[in-house]
């Protein structure tokens, strides 16, 4: 059962993607959608097996490498966290597969989408199933590589194609970092097997391991390395200028891949490795300093953002920064919990500003919508939805919608972490927070509310989108509705609760005490959250409903803080010129340079030129190339025995 | 003993191809139809020296270290000569590879060649047989002979099929090899007067004084870092690769190259331990400067080829290290990794061979787009891509992975620097894919540009299927040769701790 379900989006894309041209495009929509369907339902059965039934297992398929005792193999591990990433990537896949249908109608490449989509997929889910850092590598390439195929599906658009390639390269810089971590476990460890490194991880505790020819602690360097790689793929704060462009792709893709599962992989790496992680302060301050200020950093710039993909990419990174700085003041459960309601909100606001592109004829300028809330009806009450459950909205005491649990036990989380890296953690998230209201609202507002600023011809074709596409999207909408309640207990309960969960898929040292203690935390704490989502939601409303000039006045007004927003920090342009740029020049350089006047002059082009003239010197009688070659052999026999004999002599 | 002649068998089959297509001559009056048969011929001495080459495979005795298949029959009985050829885990897949490549050349020459078929062939074949030779010679005369000889028929192929600059490439090429050549000739002169033998295996086992090692593993040094190439010897490979037709790039990526670490492995390490060790530093540098400056020039390229060329003395700079960090992981992934690159360069110069044929030019500039008329073109090229950037799965993975990790053991700045091949290598090959294939059809002669022909499927297939089998399930590969390399290192480090424990309080400065 285990290898059914992750085996079967594979055999899906290859039907999909090999034999397209048989299926045509209804067979091949038909059959990766319903193999992923099954595998989402066999996904749900295995977490239930999990965790009240038989429990943890590990299936083993094929051997992989073997060199000396650098050994690991083909295998599924279905543990706690394992299923609970198999319910979102395979529930969520499915969403998107049907939803897709509808979506991709008017595509001329449809079965080529699928069989990426089931692909992807099925990366993931060896990712997610790996019982060693090496498999883990194969599924993080792997769904780095279908997201670039994915950013570039539209190969026509240059934009597509710079943002594909801009994604696989930034990912690499994090795989970099991943890849020399995993190498240090080794050298450390001498297994990458992950049961293996966590039995041994208190007992190496104290070691100390030479990188770069300085000592450090060991365990802070193999962390902080992986880290960098869970940095690249969660696109967190220096790593994250590929996110917003990767909205080029088709915006299922966007709520599939860059949503709701690839750039969780990070968070649940983080947490995968809590046995590693837990024995580093330092790492895990990092984590969560990273994480607060991704958090931060994000919320600001998605609140000048034009784009309505680009809003909702920049809440992504933001909201993945809540779910790193969870993990980094030790309380996982919180961010794997935050991680699970987020993918369903997220791929629901996704798919909803999907059905609003799909609705204008394909605009995603905000500027250019407003006012279709009455004649798009289903998708305005989606994006309501979906907005609630991102701000955090509901009723202290009794419950709300699912961010309003998550992220309030993350908050709380971090003021109970009681530590400098906590109060950091906890008044940027809380200024995210309110900032992530804002935006929220500022995009429902601008898009559903107000005056029609599209022109005749869009306005006139606006429509709400075909069954196929908003029916799927129920099962988003009920988890972003009822996860967060329903999940409460479970993934970030006090005490009991979260252990029978989660068994010993997550490890915390008995000193970490933030989630123990979140439930402890005074009052004003608790509704600052709520507190500060309610106040963004009303700035929105008095900006861009009753006073739409403040918005300009206010640009204007503060003008530098708006286009450090507006121009995301500049970050793109930094990179542009300290690193893109100079790499095409240096090459060129080297090429011309280096190989052409230096190595090659030197070398043999000034070899044959100085033979030339020497032999023209010393005969004028043969001037064949035999000749020269002739010549050079012998200066250089007579060199080198000379030089031998010479050293000989001289010993 | 059945399997007595297999190795010969492998090593002359293509050489009855040959005679066969010498018969031709003879018998066809008729251009065309000898032409014809000239490919038949090659085609089938080519396919059956490669099933030859399985049984060697399918024999091959995993369990032993030493030489196995061994022939020797005395030939210059003066100086002690002989005609020895064995092969051990090291090199028998080099020698499944030759034969692997050569019937695709053949295949992907088909239709190209139509000048001089006849010779083309017979070139062809007669390098197989000399490639093959290389591998399986374990004197070190028939060694030389070998190793040399493979530069005829490839200087022939260069020069006569080759582009219009092939004059100067195959002059670069031929000075380059050949000042390494006379010194490794050199070299081994002075290993005969000093050992007195030429036999490779007994050699392996003589302790040559260390003053010594250093000068031959010089001599060696040189004639092998050109044929590899390292940094700053190889700029003959870009422009032989230029000028050389589709099937002679081919085998120039993927078997030639070859040689060269295979040369460090057979003699340097196991002849010149104390030698190796001084030096590996210098071959560490060298090989970063390799990776690091070829891949940034490789991003500036504007030629396909060129920048096959250059991507491969990046992936060359990841075998030197791997031979010279001398651990199990590092000296396994240089072998992989060589054999890998052996495949995805070749094909990857098949793809551009593809659209040169149809298009005839090799500039990037030219094409854009073509994913609209050649869709499985495009699906074919991207695997290759990817293997090239050793994405998890492919066989480009295995070998930078266990390369990396065998350099991180010895020292951390090694596999930090040399690692950054993993970020520039995704760079320039993404940038190339992104060039050629993808974005609007817009050039009014790929308008009507047609996609792979069922010859062409032909050819790549079998390719595909070894990237990923090597990816997916490399242990077929990493069994048969771990033992041989095990006994590598063994007698190596053995030689080393020997040499330390004579002299204490040696100048551990070197070290």
């Amino acid at each position: 059962m285990e290898t059914l379900a992750v085996f079967l989006p594979l055999l899906g894309a290859i039907l999909a993607g090999l034999f397209g041209f048989v299926l045509r495009d209804r067979g091949a929509v038909l059959v990766t959608s319903s193999l992923l369907t099954i595998s989402a339902v066999l996904s749900w059965v295995l977490f239930y097996d999990v965790i009240w039934g038989t429990g943890p297992r590990t299936v083993h398929l094929l051997n992989w490498v073997s060199v000396d005792k650098f050994i690991f193999n083909w295998a599924l591990l279905i543990d706690q966290l394992t299923v609970v990433m198999l319910v979102v990537v395979t529930t969520v896949s499915s969403v998107v597969h049907w939803y897709s249908i509808g979506y991709m109608h008017h595509d001329k490449s449809i079965p080529r989408f699928f069989a990426y989509l089931s692909f992807f997929t099925f990366f993931m889910l060896m990712l997610v199933t790996s019982d060693n850092l090496i498999q883990m590598f194969f599924g993080w390439e792997g769904v780095g590589l279908c997201s670039y195929l994915l950013i570039g599906f539209w190969f026509d658009k240059p934009s597509a194609n710079a943002a594909a390639i801009k994604a696989f390269v930034v990912n690499r810089v994090g795989d970099f970092g991943y890849a020399l971590g995993i190498f240090g476990v080794f050298v450390l460890f001498g297994t990458i097997q992950l049961d293996d490194i966590f039995l041994a991880a208190s007992s190496k505790a104290e070691a100390k391991i030479i990188f770069l020819g300085i000592e450090f602690h060991a365990i802070t360097v193999l962390c902080l390395l992986l880290f960098i790689g869970a940095m690249g793929k969660s696109a967190q704060l220096g790593l994250h200028t590929w996110l917003p462009d990767a909205m080029e792709g088709p915006t299922p893709v966007s709520a599939l891949i860059h949503a709701a599962t690839m750039v969780t992989a990070g968070v649940f790496m983080v947490c995968r490795l809590s046995p590693l992680f837990e024995y580093s302060e330092t790492a895990l301050a990092v984590v969560a300093v990273v994480g607060a200020s991704t958090a931060f950093f994000a919320a600001t710039v998605g609140l000048t953002q034009n784009d309505i993909k680009r809003v909702i990419a920049y809440s992504t990174c933001s909201q993945l920064g809540y779910m790193f700085f969870a993990a980094g003041l030790s309380a996982y459960g919180a961010a794997m919990f935050h991680l699970f309601t987020h993918a369903f909100f997220k791929a629901l606001l996704f798919l909803g500003s999907g059905c609003v592109i799909h609705a204008m004829s394909d605009e995603q300028d905000m500027r250019k919508m407003g006012g279709i809330r009455k004649l798009v009806p289903i998708t305005y009450i989606y994006m309501w939805i979906g907005s609630l459950a991102l701000a955090g909205i509901g009723i202290p005491g009794l419950g709300g919608f699912a961010g309003f649990h998550s992220k309030d036990i993350i908050l709380e989380s971090a003021w109970a972490a009681d530590s400098i890296f906590g109060y950091y953690s906890f008044w940027l998230g809380l200024i995210a927070a309110l900032m992530t209201a804002f935006y929220s609202w500022r995009l429902l507002f601008l898009t559903f509310h107000g005056q029609a600023r599209c022109d005749e011809r869009t306005l006139a074709h606006v429509h709400e989108s075909p069954a196929i596409m908003w029916v799927p999207l129920l099962v988003l909408a009920a988890g972003a509705v009822v996860a967060g309640y329903l999940g409460h207990t479970v993934f970030a309960g006090g005490g009991d609760q979260m252990r029978s969960f989660w068994g010993d898929a997550l490890f915390m040292l008995p000193t970490h005490t933030a989630l123990e203690n979140a439930h402890k935390v005074p009052l004003w704490v608790k509704v600052s959250p709520l507190a500060a989502g309610l106040m963004g939601i009303s700035i929105a409303y008095i900006f861009y409903i009753q006073n739409n000039k403040l918005p300009s006045n206010c640009a204007a007004r503060f003008k530098p803080l708006y286009e450090i927003s507006y121009n995301k920090w500049y970050f793109d342009e930094l990179y542009d010129r300290i690193f893109v740029k100079p790499a095409f020049v240096i090459g060129r350089y080297l090429w011309k340079s280096g190989d052409g006047a230096v190595i090659d002059r030197l070398g043999p082009d000034g070899l044959a030129m100085v033979t030339l003239r020497f032999s023209r010197l010393v005969s004028i009688l043969q001037t064949g190339y035999v000749y020269h070659y002739a010549f050079a052999m012998l200066i250089g026999l007579v060199g080198l025995v000379s030089w031998y004999v010479f050293s000989e002599f001289l010993r | 003993m059945s399997n007595l002649y297999l190795l010969s068998l492998t090593i002359f089959t293509p050489l009855a191809g040959v005679l066969f297509i010498l018969l031709t001559y003879a018998l066809r009056e008729d251009q065309e139809a000898a032409a014809n048969s000239a490919r038949w011929i090659a085609l089938w001495a080519s396919l059956a020296t490669f099933v030859v080459s399985l049984f060697l495979w399918l024999d091959f005795d995993a369990t032993k270290a030493g030489f196995q298949f061994i022939e020797k029959v005395e030939w210059i009985s003066s100086l002690g000569i002989h005609y020895y050829v064995g092969i051990d885990g090291i090199s028998l897949f080099f020698v499944l590879l030759s034969t692997f490549l050569t019937p695709i050349c053949v295949l992907a020459s088909w239709a190209t060649i139509r000048n001089h078929v006849r010779e083309y062939m017979i070139a062809f074949l007669a390098l197989e047989t000399f490639m093959i030779g290389v591998f399986c010679a374990l004197d070190m005369v028939l060694f030389y002979i070998f190793f040399e000889a493979v530069l005829i028929p490839m200087f022939i192929i260069i020069g006569v099929w080759g582009g219009p600059r092939r004059v100067y490439a195959s002059f670069k090429l031929f000075l380059y090899t050949l000042l390494g050549s006379v010194l490794m000739l050199l070299a081994m002169l002075a290993i005969y007067i000093t050992a007195g033998t030429t036999s490779i295996p007994e050699l392996m086992t003589y302790e040559f004084d260390r003053g010594l090692q250093i000068w031959l593993w010089l001599a060696f040094f040189a004639s092998f870092a050109v044929k590899i190439p390292m940094w700053p010897v190889h700029t003959w490979l870009p422009d032989a690769h230029v000028e050389a037709p589709t099937a002679g790039s081919v085998i120039l990526a993927g078997v030639l190259l070859k040689m060269g670490g295979y040369g460090f492995l057979r003699f340097s390490l196991p002849m010149f331990p104390l030698a190796s060790d001084i030096f590996a530093p210098v071959v560490f540098l060298l090989s970063i400067i390799a990776v690091i400056y070829t891949s940034l020039v490789a991003l500036a390229q504007e030629d396909m080829k060129k920048l096959i060329a250059y991507s491969s003395v990046a992936h060359m700079g990841f075998v030197t290290v791997g031979i010279f960090v001398a651990n199990q992981q590092g000296v396994t992934g240089a072998i992989i990794q060589m054999l890998s690159h052996g495949i995805v360069s070749a094909a990857l110069f098949l793809c551009v061979g593809v659209v040169y044929d149809r298009r005839h030019s090799r500039v990037i500039a030219d094409y854009g787009g073509l994913v609209h008329r050649m869709p499985k073109y495009a699906a074919v090229f991207m695997i290759f891509m990817l293997a090239s950037i050793g994405l998890p799965g492919t066989s480009g993975f295995v070998g930078e992975l266990l390369v990396l990790l065998g350099a991180f053991k010895s020292n951390t700045w090694i596999a930090a620097l040399i690692a950054t091949g993993l970020i520039l290598g995704a760079a320039y090959m993404l940038y190339l894919y992104r060039r050629i294939i993808f974005g609007l059809l817009k050039k009014d002669e790929l308008l009507s540009i047609a996609d792979l022909n069922k010859r062409e499927l032909l050819v790549f297939t079998p390719l595909v299927l070894v990237v990923l089998w090597m990816g997916i399930y490399p242990t077929s590969f990493l069994e048969p040769m771990e033992i041989s390399i095990t006994k590598l290192l063994a007698d190596y480090d053995y030689a080393l701790a020997s040499y330390e424990a004579a002299i204490p309080n040696n100048n551990m400065a070197f070290r």
